[in-house]
């Protein structure tokens, strides 16, 4: 997804060939053993048993998942029914992960067009403004958010000073406060690819279309919209995937209430009460959805070719 | 000509946006020079917070936790930006070799598995093969998620230079290593040293990955802050936030303005 | 004489596709030769085997005698003046130059001397501790000229370098190089497109098209003596009329023009049936006795010449070139004039 590889194809460009597989040994060596690997041992590791107090006994077992799908009654001795819980974590972290994606949207489409449109001079001066707090620390910007939003933090001080509001508004602990801050967390992520893709696009088509009688409106729905769109779908993606499983904005900022996939994985791995197998299911049923999004997005990007 | 460039509200939902941006790490910035003990009051101007950082009952764990960030973070970021440049010969000047397609499917695959995953993944493996937890899996773990950052960049750069500087050189009678530290190596500098800073911070940042793979005793700057922030929101963390902030925002400007000034030269 | 180059029986293939077929070529010492030919030739690949930025896939290139296809660029006593340039953007224009002796080990006192002097011979001494951007194009031409020849190849290849360069200063360049080639007697091997640069430079020109050589020979032999209707067409501008062809002795073919009048030619006897004639507009003539009759189209106007286009009785285009004067009294459009043939001016062309 970082951007499409070099084609390689003329004669050219390959002065590094017969170099080329020593010169990729050391990523192979790295990213292969030390990732790779480890995700295909993790998909292992979720139909192993589960040994007493963490560990894992080398056993073939569905136990994980039948945690995960199936429930028997608190004591195991009720009928096989379908489990709810974990589905309603997934199914509550895909909602917040859309909400945030639709605010990016909001926001980060507007954002994106605007410095796209700007003269190329001051063009990277915007871009780099909205990129520099991507690169400050995540925790550092999610505890800030939360210090801002606060019940008696400096936010809710400013609304009530200025007599918008008569008390505190609680956003702390709320669905509302996990969204803004996904939001805060990602939107950067939406602003640079819808930028890249407003950016290559050719204006003529949309005075050609004015030209053609087409109203302003009319014509980025019908004209520039469809031209766009793959980068939309990128900036989606690009906030979709890291939201569905963060972790620091739930759990900073969220309670009981917010609980997603992160935080859920995260408890199966602390101290005697984490279940490691039934952790390693839920990362693998949540790299399945994220590979899902990515092959979307791959016909996507396909069928707009 | 302007017309259909220009829509009505988008100023400002772009200032909207730079606002929600910004005005989190500016309350914290402000409130980090706050005198008052209390976070909610403001007691007047002061850099107590600042020295309490660093001579305060939590400086030797901070200051320790800031030497692991700091030295994980030199080492990851210039083993990645050395793995990531021979990458980016092979991908760019390889041809087509054999595994090419997964080859880059493997660089981008850090950023492709959600980080929670890539942690989960990394703690069952180093548990497996019996590696012991601790500065050698957090500087691992950070030297693989840290090469496609890296490699973004000087993937980049290296497109953007001719082959014929290359082939002058070798014409000249370079050798293939002599042509690549004479000309290729100086040319693609800009690429490098923007990769070695977009890797640094991405390692400083880690929180998830290294909350994993950390083992128990072993603390970097945002696992110590993690904790801390867990039982409230203290000064002295706004402090501390302040101070990252800065660092961060700085190795960016850097990196930016480095790339730049390398775009205006062939 | 040596020759400093052979190419030998070199084919090369790029994945499915043939870019040069097994093509051979002498080109002796001390000649500035030109590869001329339109972009795909092939010509830009072969020098780039030349050089060795590019493997022959079968065949030999040998240097004065010795096999080089199969050493790496920096092992060939070839330099190369790149279509770009290719000067190192963070190097100064004196170490530009210094720069092959550098990595041929020689010390530094000796390089910069060296390359002080070659900066003399180009006119740059005063731009030596620039860098390459901060010079025009024609002095970064220079440098890389100067960058070439510093360290005394046996052979100089240039890949289009005037081609970036316009067109008053491409016209002193031609000048330039050509003396440089006489005076430090080192073969040029030069590629280009543009057949005036070819026909006012060169020693020898070898046409290349579609991966093969067409003809080798010298400017005027070329010119005036295309041995096909390629080499007609892509040097200069032709008149390709389509004639039948009798063989009626041993050196002499009898050819019929559109319109019936015949032309006897010299060409060899295998040449008989339909075939090609090329005739130079400029040496075609109004003549009320000439032999071949047209209807005239249009008169086009040039300045110092006219172009009379015409329809033969067959329905072919024929363009005859005169000069302009005052007193050229000219037919009007639509008429029928009669036009004769100079003398030697017709050539019979292989397909």
């Amino acid at each position: 997804m970082a951007g499409a590889g070099p084609s390689g194809k003329s004669g050219k460009d390959a002065a590094w060939a017969p170099l080329a597989l020593p010169l990729m040994l050391p990523t192979w060596a790295v990213i292969g053993f030390f990732l790779l690997l480890p995700v295909l041992l993790m998909v292992v590791y979720s139909f192993l048993t589960k040994e007493f107090r963490g560990g894992v006994i080398w056993e073939f077992s569905l136990a994980a998942y039948d945690q995960f799908f199936i429930s028997r009654g608190l004591f195991g001795d009720e009928p096989a029914s379908i489990e709810w819980t974990y589905i309603g974590i997934f199914w509550r972290s895909l909602w917040q992960a859309a909400v945030a994606t639709g605010l990016c949207l909001l926001i980060g489409f507007p954002t994106a067009w605007f410095i796209a449109t700007r003269p190329p001079a001051s063009r990277s001066i915007w871009l780099f403004l909205v990129t520099i707090p991507y690169w400050v620390n995540l925790l550092i910007r999610t505890v800030s958010l939360k210090f801002l939003i606060r019940d008696n933090g400096p936010l809710n001080e400013f609304l009530m000073g200025i007599g918008l509001t008569s008390g505190p508004l609680p956003l702390v602990n709320t669905n509302l406060a996990v969204q803004l801050g996904l939001f805060y967390s990602y939107l950067p992520f939406m602003v640079l690819p819808i930028y890249a893709a407003v950016e290559r696009y050719n204006f003529a088509l949309s005075e050609a279309a004015a030209d053609l009688y087409a109203s302003r409106w009319r014509t980025l729905r019908e004209i520039t919209l469809p031209v766009v769109k793959p980068g939309i779908i990128a900036g989606c993606l690009l906030v979709f995937i890291p939201s569905l499983g963060a972790f620091l904005a739930p759990d900073l900022l969220g309670g009981a209430k917010t609980f997603m996939i992160g935080s859920l994985i995260d408890e199966q791995f602390k101290g005697s009460q984490g279940n490691w197998p039934f952790g390693a299911a839920i990362s693998v049923i949540l790299m399945s959805l994220v590979l899902l999004s990515l092959l979307f997005y791959a016909r996507a990007q396909r069928s707009q070719k | 000509m302007k017309g259909v460039r220009h829509f009505p509200g988008f100023l400002a939902i772009t200032l909207v946006c730079l606002i929600v941006l910004y005005a989190p790490l500016l309350v914290v910035t402000v409130y980090s020079f706050n005198g008052s003990t209390s976070i909610t009051q403001w007691g007047g101007f002061s850099w107590r917070w600042y020295i309490d950082v660093f001579t305060g009952p939590e400086a030797p764990r901070f200051g320790l936790a800031a030497r692991n960030s700091l030295t994980i973070a030199v080492l990851a970021a210039t083993a990645a930006t050395i793995i990531a440049t021979a990458a980016s010969l092979a991908m760019v000047r390889g041809g087509k070799f054999r595994g090419r397609n997964a080859s880059f499917a493997l660089i981008n695959l850090p950023l492709m598995v959600p980080e929670i995953v890539t942690a989960v993944a990394m703690l069952i493996f180093f548990t497996m093969i019996g590696i012991k937890t601790g500065y050698g899996t957090i500087l691992i773990a950070h030297i693989a998620f840290c090469i496609p950052f890296a490699y973004l960049p000087i993937a980049a750069r290296l497109q953007g230079i001719e082959p014929f500087y290359e082939e002058a050189a070798r014409d000249l009678y370079a050798s293939r290593a002599r042509a690549f530290a004479h000309v290729l190596l100086p040319l693609m500098a800009p690429g490098v040293i923007s990769g070695w800073l977009l890797a640094f911070i991405i390692s400083l940042d880690d929180f998830i990955i290294t909350n994993f793979v950390k083992g128990a005793g072993m603390e970097t700057l945002p696992t110590a802050i993690f904790g801390s922030v867990k039982q409230g929101i203290k000064p002295n963390i706004m402090a501390i936030s302040t101070l990252m902030l800065l660092a961060s925002a700085s190795l960016v400007t850097l990196s930016w303005l480095i790339n730049r000034k390398g775009q205006r030269s062939p | 004489m040596a020759n400093a180059i052979e190419i030998i029986e070199v084919i090369k293939r790029f994945g499915a596709t043939t870019a040069l077929e097994s093509l051979s070529l002498s080109i002796s010492d001390n000649e500035f030769f030109t590869l001329l030919g339109p972009s795909g030739c092939g010509k830009t690949t072969l020098l780039r085997m030349i050089a060795g930025f590019e493997a022959v896939s079968a065949g030999e290139i040998r240097l004065f005698g010795q096999n080089i296809a199969n050493l790496p660029p920096d092992r060939r006593p070839v330099n190369t003046v790149f279509q770009h340039y290719a000067l190192f953007p963070h190097m100064s224009v004196l170490d530009n130059v210094g720069f092959g002796l550098k990595m041929k080990g020689v010390d530094l006192a000796k390089r910069r001397a060296r390359a002080g002097q070659m900066l003399e011979i180009v006119h740059l001494s005063a731009f030596a501790d620039r860098l390459p951007a901060q010079l025009s194009g024609g002095q970064q031409q220079r440098v890389a000229l100067a960058r070439a020849l510093a360290p005394e190849p046996r052979v100089l290849l240039l890949d289009e370098p005037l081609s970036a360069l316009d067109l008053k200063l491409r016209q002193t360049m031609r000048f330039e190089l050509k003396q440089l080639q006489k005076d430090t007697g080192i073969t040029f091997i030069f590629v280009t497109h543009d057949q005036e640069e070819a026909l006012t430079m060169s020693d020898r020109i070898a046409v290349m098209s579609a991966g093969r050589l067409q003809q080798v020979g010298t400017a005027r032999e070329i010119y005036e003596a295309p041995n096909n209707r390629f080499v007609a067409d892509f040097i200069g501008e032709t008149n390709i009329l389509q004639v039948e062809a009798q063989p009626i002795s041993q050196d002499l073919t009898r050819v019929t023009l559109p319109g019936g009048s015949t032309l006897d030619l010299p060409a060899p006897p295998t040449a008989s049936g339909q075939h090609s004639l090329s005739i130079r507009p400029e040496r075609l003539s109004l003549d009320p006795q000439g032999s071949l009759t047209a209807r005239l189209e249009h008169v086009v106007y040039l300045g110092t010449d006219l172009h009379l286009m015409a329809r033969l009785a067959d329905g072919s285009p024929l363009v005859i070139r005169m000069q302009n004067s005052a007193r050229t009294a000219l037919p009007n459009e639509g008429e029928e004039i009669r036009i004769s043939i100079e003398e030697g001016a017709a050539r019979l062309l292989a397909d």
